[in-house]
């Protein structure tokens, strides 16, 4: 076993973990954050992402003692200080952007880091950008469409289906 | 996944020294082996990560005008920082995988790997790129020995890779719908003393040079200079994905779209 120190939201956080334990499931199993969800556990779905030093990653096909120091940000992280529902999952609600959501967390966090890179994207831009993140209900287009909301532009053009 | 411990070395040297021990293994990115070592396919007893070793990290201009890359550079770094030096490997590193992958895949990885689909082999092998390890230099021709085989030794590490920057390049890729891996993929790259085209995702052997379009195309740069040249599917893949004659046509296809698309 190993110790591990990591920031996960803005909070110290530091636990014993093997050689072989995942990020998704340190973060899971050690720090109780659920939220990360671990859908293929063979880094296609994409329900597992989260941000490691700013930058989105599948949890399950990294090593917890990989993120020694890191800078961790999960989906429980997300909202804003007062516990509202941030930008962009106020539009994954107001555009329906979820059925089951078991996927949810791993495409708000795929979002979030699009936004940060590409505050404007198109709409191609988008679905591009997404795919290493599935999701079996929805057929993408409202995801599409609350990620593009969640950018300030108008999705009244946008087809709902 | 069977356990192991794992070593975090900031160095080549320690890095080097830690591959010294009984059944260690050097882990890039992950993006690769981490699935591999959950479908229990490999059960090393150390694994190596290359990851914290800052000497290895990043893209720059050597003196000699070739394009050096870090060989723990993740594939993300490259399609930002070569975009304006080298567009044809940033346009073919900004489309591995996915964007998460890409935050954690790197170019050493990858290589070392030699997936027969994977898309990095196609531009080290098209630009003529040298692989420098630890320990030695090793051209591109010489460097990749079929399906995930290379000329590395057990241990050797790649540190960087240097490119020749082509006069114009472009990668592009037929995709295996499921996978999303390349199911043909054609790197171009024109020098001004010829022209080079490699091909990844086709054959048994890996990626390969296409020396009959590399003739064709020396003598005139253009997508109408293919035609009527066609590889033999006798040696590509055949599987459930496509047929190795279907994978020969494609090879046609992908390498008049990379030429057009090079301009």
């Amino acid at each position: 076993m190993a110790q591990v120190s990591m920031t996960v939201n803005g909070k110290a956080a530091s636990g014993d973990v093997e050689g072989r334990t995942l990020l998704s499931s340190f973060l899971r199993d050690s720090l109780d954050l659920t939220g990360t969800h671990v859908g293929c556990d063979t880094s296609q779905c994409g329900a597992c992402v989260v941000h490691v030093n700013g930058e989105a990653v599948k949890a399950c096909t990294m090593l917890a003692v990989e993120a020694q120091g890191a800078e961790v940000a999960t989906i429980e992280g997300m909202a804003n200080p007062d516990g509202s529902l941030n930008v962009i999952q106020q539009a994954f609600q107001d555009h329906h952007g979820l059925q089951c959501g078991f996927c949810t967390p791993g495409m708000v966090m795929s979002a979030a880091a699009l936004l940060k890179e590409n505050p404007k994207p198109t709409e191609a831009e988008v679905r591009e950008y997404l795919e290493g993140n599935i999701c079996r209900c929805t057929g993408y287009h409202n995801i599409v469409k609350a990620i593009m909301a969640a950018s300030g532009q108008d999705v009244s053009s946008i087809a709902a289906e | 996944m069977y356990n192991f411990d794992v070593e975090m070395p900031t160095s080549i040297a320690d890095a080097v020294a830690a591959l010294g021990k009984e059944d260690a293994q050097a882990l890039g990115g992950g993006q690769t082996l981490i699935p591999t070592l959950k479908q229990r396919l490999a059960s090393p007893s150390v694994l190596v990560s290359l990851s914290g070793i800052s000497e290895m990290q990043g893209v720059c201009k050597g003196d000699d005008g070739k394009l050096c890359v870090g060989g723990a550079t993740t594939h993300a770094t490259v399609a930002r920082d070569a975009a304006s030096s080298f567009p044809g490997l940033a346009g073919l590193a900004s489309h591995i995988g996915d964007p998460a992958v890409r935050n954690r895949g790197t170019i050493g990885g990858s290589l070392a790997n030699n997936d027969p689909s994977a898309c990095y082999p196609a531009a080290a092998l098209g630009a003529g790129a040298t692989i420098v390890t630890n320990d030695r230099e090793i051209a591109a021709d010489d460097f990749f020995q079929g399906m995930f085989t290379t000329d590395l030794e057990e241990g050797e590490i790649i540190t960087e890779v240097r490119f020749p920057i082509p006069d114009a390049s472009n990668y592009q890729k037929f995709l295996q719908p499921a996978s999303r891996f390349a199911l043909v993929g054609v790197f171009v790259a024109k020098f001004s003393d010829g022209v080079r085209v490699a091909v990844t995702g086709a054959s048994n052997d890996g990626v390969f040079r296409w020396s009959e379009a590399e003739a064709a195309l020396s003598a005139n740069f253009s997508a109408n200079a293919l035609d009527g040249l066609t590889v033999s599917g006798d040696d590509m893949i055949n599987d459930l994905h496509g047929t190795g004659e279907y994978r020969a046509h494609l090879v046609g296809v992908m390498t008049k779209r990379a030429v057009a698309a090079a301009g």
